[in-house]
């Protein structure tokens, strides 16, 4: 196999894994802030806090990686709750500003919590053996870990699209990102909705965060540092919409994987590029409304 | 003589929803137009088309017979256009006195200046002061907006359109949302309006409208339903099965305020 | 009734006949209009306080110049957030573009004379500030914030990409600046440049507060309270926030120039969105849309900061996020606006024990 086609192979492998997580994480912060409008910058802390409670769980108890991923999800999905309906709610009328605020605020404090328990140095989670090593396909072999990943990202995105598309629920939701009063009137529990779609959002979120481990090592900082990632994915994706999130994942996920493959001095530069220029052409993103 | 505001084929559309269709008007200088017709009928749309706020899919606007459907907002306001909004659009956080003094300042190409301090032009605040005067608004000059009772809102936000000393003013149903024990300070203030200025007003109160207008354009679903004078519109009856019909069914559900 | 009244509202135009009473209103109200921009004497407060500071602590003048160089950062951002309302996560952008004009300026131009260093900077931040605000400032909310931060983060990768000019991660270092107007050395306490920074900030304060307090200012507050207002009344509003937007971004830049000059290095890190995010907690901490509220809050920011991140930087981290969270919540003003809640509190109960 001729070389630039192995290394088209492995942009695209590492770049589809890279997109999964991106998707995973940041497919939450998308709906929520297409139901509610609020931007949450404290998003990026959920996940991080995901990533910790994995690292407990492995580590000081004991318990196996994949179960660990299932109860950060849910505790982080539980914590959620309470600072929706203590502090989020109180913010929906307020300003961008006031919000933007709020959650960096939160983002902080969430930070200097996990620097004074985990301290800053970046931690890694043990693995089982099947998800250790790689696969080998003959031109070239794949770490298991993030064929995992893919594999588990499109189950995720299977039934995230089956719940949005196919069920009461999701149509429920659509119809709120769609136009909020209009879903009201006609007898939607749109608050709810939301702090349903916000646990949910977070408790992936928690699940991307603790994926995340193997891939770029969890430290602090992790909350700020990738949140800017996510609210790329989802401004330059459109609020609220699971095929932008999708794809908007997809394009930053293999075109960073294939900057840094190809000419890694550039770094971040491709994405950010990128976001300007979708954002100058379609303000809402790929699939936003306008 | 050419007329102050001309609309000629007006069309606008929301996805599938045709919201103005073919619409086409004349107000000569001095005009008391109103523009009636059920909710949902499209009145406010056609104003935010006169205005700028959106663009017509096809159509022209003619101010004083210049084309200005291409112009922005901004550009049609200078040039004497000015409206007022169905909901008040006032500077909540500020005076009623630099509410009205925004205006003149922009009106002026004051507000271009950074140097002078805002107060050093005692003609702007006179004259905003004589516009508060008109209104019986001076005691609330050093009001904060958001403070005032909303019936006095609505005469600030007339305030404001005046003081762009417009020569087309578009009001869309100034009398909103105040009681009815109010409404009549707003009315006359509409009555007595600068005889020279075209004056095309939204309006659902009959009264008000018979009172008021010299001609009237009923809109229904987007279109010109039909236009003429009060005697003309009171006696045709088809808009009193398409419109009267549905503001009389309107006045029962809002427990007889017209009936 | 206004009805019955033969001076009543026959035009907007002719000036009704006033009794005493209202000539008095309206003087009042004129007279309220004109003093706004006056000079109070509660304004030489914070001056005052930073030339006894320099007598004061004569050890901690260096510490004190960075202090200064964040008001007068805290301020380009007070400008366009708080008067004008453009919410941007992205100011380090601007205050970088005018670090590194004088940093590559002095590495690799020789060109160390101070005070024309911190013109150009202004220039070219002034420059990159009209150019991107030209296209982002079309955009509010969501967008608007993400086309800010990718600028910031975009110049910050820029520089890596072109490290071997700018330094990259590991800076310039060392820079050597020429005598301040080709007299005053600076000396080993910071004093040359505690004076230096105070003499910038003052002269950009001035003018500052005359933007503010002109009609210009005024139309900016306009935007910010009602801009669909703006629009109808014939306001230029994009081209109004490309003004303000693009003077903001060359005081920043002229506030990143000195923070180079002042610390005679600078590296990357200037461009970190923790820097566009810090400016913006200390505006929002001193009070936003006021002028002396970026004064406030830079300096207390600061201070705060050099004390208890001595103790414990997590503490501190944890301090500044808390104090956030409780001044969305409870100070939606920030300090400034709770002295003047106080106030007006204290005057209401004066007032209200002097009426019989
Ligand atoms: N921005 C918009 N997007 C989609 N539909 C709109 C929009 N603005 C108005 N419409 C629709 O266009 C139609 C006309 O609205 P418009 O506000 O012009 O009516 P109106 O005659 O002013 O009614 P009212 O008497 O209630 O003020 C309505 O059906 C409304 O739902
Ligand atoms: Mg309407």
């Amino acid at each position: 196999m001729p070389q630039f086609a192995i290394i088209a192979v492995s942009i695209l492998f590492d770049g589809l894994a890279y997109a999964m997580f991106l998707f995973i994480t940041s497919v939450g912060l998308s709906v929520t802030m297409g139901l509610m409008g609020f931007v949450n910058l404290a998003h990026g802390a959920f996940a991080m806090a995901g990533g910790y409670i994995v690292v407990s769980l492995t580590r000081d108890l004991g318990i196996g990686f994949v179960p660990s991923l299932l109860i950060a999800a849910v505790l982080v999905g539980l914590i959620s709750v309470v600072f929706e309906r203590g502090l989020y709610r109180r913010l929906y009328k307020a300003t961008d500003l006031e919000q933007v605020l709020l959650t960096i605020g939160l983002a902080f404090m969430a930070i200097a919590t996990a620097t004074y328990f985990y301290g800053p140095i970046p931690k890694s989670v043990p693995l089982p053996l099947w998800l250790q090593g790689d696969i080998n396909l003959g031109f070239r072999s794949f770490p298991s870990y993030r064929a995992f990943l893919i594999v588990l990202g499109i189950a995720l995105i299977s039934v995230l699209w089956y719940a949005f598309e196919r069920t009461n629920i999701g149509a429920k939701i659509r119809a709120a990102v769609d136009n909020r009063r209009m879903a009201e009137s006609v007898g939607i529990n749109v608050d709810l909705l939301f702090t349903l779609t916000f646990a949910l959002g977070s408790a992936l979120a928690a699940l991307g965060g603790g994926l995340a481990i193997q891939l770029f090592g969890l430290s602090p900082s992790f909350a700020v540092l990738y949140l800017v990632l996510f609210l790329i994915v989802v401004a330059v994706g459109g609020l609220g919409s699971l095929k932008g999130t999708l794809l908007a994942a997809l394009v930053i996920g293999v075109i960073d994987t294939g900057g840094k493959y190809l000419y890694a001095e550039a770094g971040g530069f491709f994405i950010y590029a990128i976001t300007i220029v979708v954002l100058l052409i379609k303000p809402a993103g790929f699939y936003g409304r306008e | 003589m050419t007329a102050a505001l001309q609309v000629q084929d007006l069309n606008r559309s929301f996805g599938a929803l045709n919201v103005t269709r073919d619409v086409t008007m004349t107000l000569e200088r001095g005009a008391r137009c109103a523009l009636i017709g059920p909710n949902g009928a499209g009145k406010t749309t056609l104003v935010n088309l006169i205005t700028g706020v959106l663009r017509p899919s096809s159509g022209t606007v003619l101010l004083n017979g210049e084309d200005i459907t291409a112009l922005s907002q901004a550009v049609r306001a200078r040039r004497g256009l000015a409206r007022t909004f169905q909901i008040n659009q006032l500077f909540r956080g500020l005076s009623v006195l630099e509410n009205i003094c925004m205006a003149i300042g922009e009106r002026d190409g004051e507000n271009n200046n950074m140097w002078r301090s805002a107060g050093a032009k005692r003609s702007v605040i006179d004259e905003a002061l004589d516009h508060l005067d008109s209104l019986r608004l001076v005691d609330d000059a050093l009001r904060l907006v958001r403070e005032l009772p909303y019936g006095r809102q609505r005469l600030v936000e007339i305030a404001i359109a005046l003081a762009q000393k417009p020569r087309v003013l578009l009001l869309d149903e100034p009398a909103a949302g105040v009681p009815s024990s109010e409404s009549h300070l707003i009315l006359d203030v509409v009555a007595n309006l600068d005889p020279d200025i075209a004056v095309l007003i939204i309006e659902h109160d009959m009264d008000v409208v018979f009172r008021f207008a010299r001609e009237i354009v009923v809109l229904v679903q987007g279109a010109v339903f039909t236009q003429g004078t009060p005697k003309e519109i009171m006696s045709n009856e088809d808009v009193r099965a398409v419109y009267l019909g549905q503001e009389g069914h309107d006045a029962v559900q809002r427990g007889g305020r017209h009936g | 009734m206004a009805a019955n009244d033969p001076t009543g509202a026959q035009s907007a135009i002719v000036t009704p006949v006033r009794d005493a009473a209202a000539t008095a209103a309206r003087d009042r109200a004129a007279e309220y209009l004109v003093s706004r921009h006056r000079f109070r004497w509660a304004e030489a407060l914070p001056w005052l306080a930073c030339i006894a500071v320099f007598f004061l602590f004569p050890d901690r003048l260096t510490f004190g110049s960075q202090v200064l160089v964040m008001v007068l950062f805290a301020l380009s951002l007070d400008l366009i957030l708080g008067y004008a309302g453009i919410v941007t996560l992205g100011q380090a952008a601007f205050f970088g573009i005018g670090a590194y004009t004088v940093g590559l300026g002095a590495a690799r131009l020789g060109w160390t004379e101070p005070v024309s260093g911190l013109f150009a900077a202004f220039f070219v931040a002034a420059l990159a500030g009209f150019i991107s605000g030209w296209f982002l400032l079309r955009y509010r909310g969501l967008t608007l914030l993400m086309l800010t931060l990718a600028t910031a983060i975009m110049m910050q990768e820029a520089g890596n990409l072109g490290s071997e000019f700018s330094g990259g991660y590991d800076g310039l270092p060392g820079l050597v600046f020429d005598p301040l107007l080709g007299r005053f050395e600076y000396d080993l306490y910071g004093r040359t440049n505690y004076v230096y920074a105070l003499v910038v900030l003052a002269v950009v304060f001035y003018f500052v507060r005359r933007i503010v307090y002109s009609p210009f200012g005024q139309a900016l507050t306009g935007i910010r309270e009602n801009v669909r207002r703006m629009h109808a009344i014939g306001s230029p509003v994009h081209w109004r926030l490309v003004t303000v937007y693009t003077i903001a971004a060359g005081i920043a830049g002229v506030a990143g120039a000195l923070f180079t000059q002042t610390n005679a290095y600078v590296t990357l890190t200037v461009f970190d969105f923790e820097n566009s995010a810090k400016v913006m907690v200390m505006l929002i901490l001193g009070g936003t849309g006021r002028l002396y509220g970026a004064f406030l809050g830079a300096a207390v920011y600061m201070i705060m900061e050099d004390y208890f991140s001595k103790l414990s930087p997590t503490f501190w981290q944890f301090g500044i996020g808390l104090l956030l969270v409780l001044a969305v919540l409870f100070a939606r003003r920030g300090v400034l606006g709770l002295f003047e809640q106080f106030g007006a509190y204290f005057t209401k109960e004066k007032s209200k024990g002097a009426k019989p």
